[in-house]
């Protein structure tokens, strides 16, 4: 009976569509109920001293999304050979060789924003959420899924990067992505009301613009409240 | 003298690596339930990264910065082999944490058991591969200055991190808003202490 039962699982496995109901789950559940930074705490280290503006924002969010996802892969299908007492250090060899790409590939194409990232690139080595979905996940599942799953996590993780990073350039500098988007004409210097928060720039209010984030979203989402 | 005093009083406070530049916030924000666990955790950090920054260091000038192979001979003036840094800073902190591991475990068994299970969590924080890579940046002139500059890294993130957990064990009794319970008052508070902290901003000695 129980041959029986595992030749039926592997029909089914092997009848799951690419995109079916449960892998689509993977992809969209880390963007609110399972978000990597608000609700699993993890890859806080580094989302916050990027944030001050758009764009390097967006270059570390594709960085994680490009190391999650691959190494996401790879982990997964080493997972049977990888001997649980090194596999720390397995992990944290691949992570290493794929950042030290990423590094190579920003310095040569985008040397701006690597000198601005400066340290940050070298983190995403130790940044929480890598090591913690190749325990939680790829050291257990199959290479699509773990796949999905660090794209969905690096989804996660880029929204609420993108989210703080928009109103710390918007309220801190007046910009997004380097364009002027408050008119000129409303600051002080040019006869107006208006001047910008430079307050927004500075480390601690990226902490407290998360905390709002988190704020709204379990205001919204109630079952993802703490008991204290 | 006053160059080392110096490194030491900029690390713990202008430069804190919790409230300047978030480094090490996972554990920060996972192990800071209460005080006792949070003076675990502080401790270790000082003790590893005390240890493997000036190991960096060395690695830093004597293999791996551009002409640091000089040593070796004449022919090896020229290499750089500074794109390895990242896999070999993270192997001589994986490493390390785990040699520190069973040196302690000998020699300080009381020791071995207050830190226990933090010590192995360090290979993962942030702050101590941010310390070697910051380091790296900071271009120190001496081995005595990075060992200074690790120390204090470590001192203001044990500083940190008892500090909040000395504020989340009082949070409990207070009536906090149900949203903003747990996760989203610590990060508000940690915003409002790293703007306490910034009063250190420019000091010199």
């Amino acid at each position: 009976m129980a041959e029986v039962s595992e030749v039926e699982v592997k029909v089914k496995k092997a009848k799951e569509p690419l995109l079916g109901k449960k892998n689509r789950l993977l992809l969209s559940d880390p963007l609110n109920d399972s978000n990597p930074i608000t609700v699993q705490v993890l890859g806080i280290c580094s989302a916050l001293a990027i944030t001050v503006k758009l764009y390097p924002a967006l270059v570390m969010s594709i960085s994680v999304l490009f190391v999650l996802a691959v190494g996401n892969v790879i982990i997964s299908l080493m997972r049977n050979v990888i001997p649980n007492r090194i596999r720390i250090i397995v992990q944290l060899v691949v992570v290493a060789s794929l950042v030290i790409l990423v590094d190579q590939v920003l310095k040569a194409y985008a040397y701006d924003v690597s000198k601005e990232l400066s340290v940050f690139v070298g983190l995403i080595i130790t940044n929480c959420i890598i090591m913690g979905r190749f325990e939680a996940f790829a050291l257990a599942n199959g290479p699509w899924k773990s796949f999905l799953d660090g794209l969905g996590n690096a989804f996660g993780y880029a929204w609420i990067l993108l989210a703080v990073a928009f109103f710390r350039e918007l309220l801190g500098s007046g910009t997004l992505f380097g364009f002027q988007i408050i008119p000129t004409s409303w600051y002080i210097t040019e006869g107006g009301v208006y001047s910008n928060n430079g307050m927004m720039l500075l480390p601690p209010m990226a902490l407290i613009t998360v905390g709002i984030i988190i704020w709204v979203q379990r205001a919204r989402n109630t079952k993802l409240i703490e008991e204290n | 003298m006053q160059d080392l005093v110096n490194i030491f009083v900029k690390s713990i406070f202008v430069d804190n690596m919790i409230f300047a530049y978030f480094l090490g916030m996972c554990s920060y924000l996972a192990v800071s339930k209460t005080v006792k666990t949070g003076v675990g955790l502080g401790a270790a950090v000082i003790f590893v990264m005390g240890i493997t920054i000036p190991v960096n260091y060395l690695l830093e000038n004597k293999v791996l910065k551009e002409g640091a192979l000089s040593w070796l001979g004449e022919g090896f003036d020229t290499v750089d082999l500074s794109f390895l840094s990242f896999i070999m800073f993270i192997a001589v902190i994986a490493s390390m944490v785990q040699l520190v591991e069973m040196v302690v475990e000998k020699f300080a068994p009381a020791l071995y058991s207050a830190l226990g299970i933090f010590l192995p969590l360090i290979a993962v924080n942030c702050s101590i591969l941010g310390g070697s890579l910051f380091m790296q940046e900071k271009d120190f002139s001496s081995i005595g200055e990075a060992t200074v500059y690790g120390l204090g890294s470590g001192v203001g993130w044990f500083l940190a991190i008892v500090a909040i957990a000395a504020i989340r064990e009082k949070i409990r009794y207070s009536n906090v808003p149900p949203a903003l319970r747990g996760l989203g008052i610590t990060f508000i508070v940690t915003g409002l202490m790293g703007i306490a902290f910034m009063a250190f901003m420019g000091i010199k000695l």
